[in-house]
């Protein structure tokens, strides 16, 4: 396959960025959108020009580092997956393919397709934990957890926090990750004692964080590599009015 | 380099009594410091992983001044994620004889009596209490109807002692290691630097006391000063380039410890995992695991004729080779990893591997599904087979999957006692970048209790142990110690950049890695070795005359990360085949041609090898010293592995 990559490169988060034109020969279907970047970039390093940044590590859809809207799709057109599980054979022979970074202010631009999703965890910090430290923790099986609610949990727990459902969300929601991380605490027993206080504290961190607010468009759905089901933002609503409504009655 | 270290003498500081007490009698003489002063106490964590995270949250819980560092934009990237299959406990739920007493045998036995015993035990003891602490965080386990945890068996071993969550189990404990480490930073314990890689270690009076680093964004190089420096890096699989690591996994950190004076413990011991996605083409940049459950019902067959091209459908019966049910006719197609593996290999060599490199075997479905039916098998492994679809276009379902061994995870790494520190005082290191536990070859869903067991349970009281017994008077990073380091690491770089030459770091690594699989890979053998130890310092010498980076030191710059991060690999490498050309036996995972039984399967020399080997660093290209930790076997009675 032959192709044409317009492609984002912007020096640092100050420097105002732009498309480049790169030509690609003898693309093999095999290869995966990652290592056919890795081959742009050898061909650059041969011609003595600076190689296009771009984050990745797992390289198998797991570890949430990739950062890349594919022609205008967070991870590409190959949903579910990140922008690693995404191959060469999903494109055509002389198509012109648009790679730019994730784009939500929350996650500002470092270089080129690099971003700075701290945002997310800093979310996290706000409360998205249970609080156990180690050594005081009961028998594993003194507290039971309905296998239902333990495999709803697990289903939110799987987000892989890449930021995409921000990244393709119309407001710049990160709702879908605030949800799937509450969700995933509240569905068990053991997140019981830090409900209220979680939910409302990561709300608040989301906003100040930037982060629009969900309308309901289902963009996050549908790009999730990790298929986190938007039903659990309905979850977070309810979580959220419960604690305020507990709150305001002074509880 | 700089300060040259006196190496101790080495002494694994193991308690004495009996090995069921010793732990606890250990911990009851620790020293102790007094909750007010801890804060006062600064303390160093390399690696965000499960081994790190824990660490750090948990020395922050007990009200340390923690710094965390890690190379990712976010601790919860670290490549313990990647983790399949579970986390092995001795909770004996299935009142199926499961015991700490059975875990421990279990492990010295698998890992081909080269672990330490003491440890062994301790890690099996501690097992029981990580399944506690998990999910008190939450981590999601699988469940039974009854809400009880769910467990299934693994490895080859007779007991259901295997906790799991779905196939993502290292993603949900690495996440309740990274919750607990986030909770930790908010309350202001740890200081988490993320995007920021160690680059060196200072001494100073003979003990660790900072690192140097890099900030990858803005290429700075920073100092940091601390009591103590735990390294929790991971293992060196990619040396072999093509890993089922994740990309940035690599050895700097333990390397230029090693380099100041840490000694390496058996760098030889690698795994090998027999199921995996065969290289599809020279591009490729990594390989994907599949998990090893497939070979429950999977049938592993190659063809009998040599340079067979028919699609397998073509291939009658009577023309294929099943060969590991026809060798080990007990376990068939379950023989232990290294097993299938090397079987692997040997079919491939005889130019009887499939697919378009003819590195690979059949691993087939068909009598799975006509005994078990399409739904069956779709439910056990539906996840699997659309990953293996995603990844090489092929539906396992019709036609055969393939697969091929892949490197995994390293055994090997730096040399540490029972307190888990290295031979720099005040140097600790834990999870895969330490050398202890496994032995010659772990056993799967052992990595995640290993890690997690030094990261909650272990680190957390010899550490503070080290504080409160040492007099630690306070360094400031103006000692010289740390301009000399941070000189030493900026030269480095210089060379990097200044060489100015043609080839690309990748290009070298992939040279590299080809070298190590080929002769220091599934099966090593004195000649191999030889050849390799001529080729990898050839190699070296043209990376410092031909390596091509472009870009600046003092900005976000992959090329370099790579470029430095390579030139320990060329340097690691080179210990890797030493310590394999000296260990003249086959053991796990290490595999040499010369011993082997007659019916060609690993032959262990007791005699003659029954011992860890710590290697050290002199920076002379003769061969360096080298160290033996005798190991002693009293409590698991030697035998020698058969799988027939």
């Amino acid at each position: 396959m032959n192709l044409t990559l317009r492609i984002w490169r912007q020096l640092n988060t100050k420097a105002s960025g732009g498309f480049a034109t790169y030509r690609v020969k003898d693309v093999q279907p095999d290869m995966s959108f990652l290592e056919m970047l890795d081959v742009v970039n050898e061909e650059l390093i041969a011609r003595d020009e600076e190689p296009i940044a771009f984050d990745s590590d797992c390289r198998e859809g797991i570890c949430g580092t990739c950062s890349l809207t594919v022609n205008g799709e967070a991870h590409g057109p190959d949903h579910p997956g990140a922008a690693c599980e995404l191959y060469m054979r999903k494109f055509r022979d002389r198509e012109t393919i648009v790679v730019e970074p994730f784009r939500v202010k929350s996650f500002p631009v470092i270089k080129d397709l690099v971003v700075d999703r701290s945002a997310l965890d800093r979310i996290v910090q706000a409360g998205g934990f249970i609080s156990a430290r180690a050594g005081s923790a009961p028998e594993a099986n003194s507290v039971p957890v309905p296998k239902h609610d333990a495999d709803l949990s697990m289903e939110a727990a799987a987000c892989i926090g890449c930021g995409a459902c921000a990244a393709a969300c119309p407001n710049a929601s990160a709702m879908l990750f605030t949800a799937a991380k509450v969700s995933h605490l509240a569905l068990l027993p053991q997140g019981e004692p830090e409900r209220t206080r979680r939910v409302v504290s990561m709300v608040q961190a989301m906003d100040a964080e930037g982060f629009g607010n969900c309308t309901n468009t289902y963009e996050c759905e549908a790009v999730c590599p990790a298929e986190i089901s938007a039903s659990f933002i309905a979850k977070l609503n309810r979580e959220y009015s419960k604690a305020s409504l507990r709150r305001s009655a002074g509880e | 380099m700089g300060e040259l270290m006196e190496t101790r003498k080495l002494d694994a500081r193991i308690p004495s009594g009996p090995i069921e007490d010793q732990w606890d009698k250990l911990r009851f003489e620790m020293k102790l410091v007094n909750p007010a002063n801890r804060r006062k106490h600064k303390i160093i964590v390399v690696g965000a992983g499960l081994a790190g995270a824990a660490a750090s949250a948990t020395l922050g819980q007990q009200g340390y001044h923690v710094h965390c560092f890690s190379y990712h934009d976010t601790p919860r990237r670290a490549h313990s994620i990647a983790a399949q299959g579970g986390i092995n406990a001795a909770k004996n739920y299935r009142n199926d004889g499961d015991s700490i007493d059975r875990l421990f045998k279990d492990t010295v036995k698998g890992g081909d009596f080269r672990a330490r015993e003491a440890n062994v035990y301790r890690l099996a003891q501690i097992s029981v209490h990580i399944i506690d602490q998990c999910v008190a965080q939450g981590v999601p386990f699988a469940r039974e109807y009854g809400g009880l945890l769910d467990t299934r068996s693994f490895g080859g071993v007779q007991v259901q002692r295997t906790f799991y969550a779905r196939g993502q189990t290292g993603q949900q404990l690495l996440l309740g290691a990274y919750q607990a480490l986030q909770e930790q930073v908010a309350a202001g314990t740890v200081t988490m630097h993320t995007r920021c890689e160690l680059v060196d270690v200072v001494i100073v009076d003979g003990r660790a006391r900072g690192i140097i680093t890099r900030n990858l964004m803005t290429g700075e190089l920073e100092r940091h000063a601390a009591d103590v420096v735990v390294l929790a890096t991971g293992g060196y699989s990619n040396a072999f380039y093509l890993s089922t690591n994740a990309k940035a996994s690599n050895c700097t950190a333990i390397w230029r410890a090693h380099r100041r004076g840490a000694l390496f413990g058996n760098p030889c011991y690698t795994q090998i995992h027999p199921t995996c996605i065969p290289l599809s083409s020279e591009y490729q940049s990594k390989l994907t695991l599949m998990s090893e459950s497939l070979r429950n019902d999977g049938r592993v067959w190659v063809p009998k004729r040599k340079a067979d091209h028919r699609p397998a459908k073509d291939i009658p019966e009577n023309e294929r080779d099943y060969y590991l049910e026809n060798r080990y006719p007990s376990f068939g197609n379950l023989v232990p990893r290294d097993v299938a593996s090397r079987n692997a290999k040997e079919v491939c060599d005889e130019g009887r591997g499939v697919g378009p490199h003819g590195q690979g075997v059949y691993l087939d479905f068909a009598d799975a599904i006509h005994r078990l039916g399409l739904p069956t098998v779709r439910d056990k492994y539906g996840n699997l087979f659309e990953i293996y679809q995603r990844i090489t276009g092929e539906d396992a379902y019709e036609v055969p999957m393939r697969i091929y061994p892949a490197p995994h995870y390293t055994m090997g790494g730096l040399w540490v006692d029972y307190h888990l520190m290295t031979t720099i005082t005040g140097l600790f290191a834990g999870g895969e970048a330490n050398f202890s536990d496994h032995g010659a070859n772990r056993l799967g869903a052992s990595a995640l209790m290993q890690g997690l067991a030094d990261g909650y349970f272990v680190l957390p009281y010899t550490v503070p142990d080290y504080i409160a017994s040492n007099p630690l008077e306070a360094v400031s990073v103006s000692h010289p110690a740390f301009a000399a380091a941070e000189a030493d690491v900026k030269d480095r770089f210089r060379a990097l950049l200044s060489v100015k030459g043609k080839r690309s770091p990748d290009s070298f690594h992939k040279e590299l890695g080809r070298i190590v699989w080929d002769e220091c890979g599934m099966a090593r053998s004195d000649a191999g070795l030889r050849k390799a130890l001529e080729e990898i310092p050839r190699l070296r010498e043209e990376f410092w005359h031909d390596l091509r980076v472009v870009g600046g030191m003092e900005e976000l710059n992959q090329a370099l990360e790579k470029a430095n991060r390579v030139s320990d690999f060329l340097e690691l490498a080179e210990l890797m085949c030493r310590d394999a050309l000296d260990r003249a036996e086959s053991c796990g995972g290490h595999f040499r041609v010369e011993s082997q039984t007659p019916d060609g399967e690993a032959k262990r020399d007791d005699a003659n090898f029954s011992y860890v080997a710590a290697w050290e660093w002199t920076g002379r290209s003769e061969t360096p010293p080298l160290h033996k930790e005798p190991l002693a076997f009293e409590h698991v009675p030697l035998s020698q592995r058969s799988y027939k």
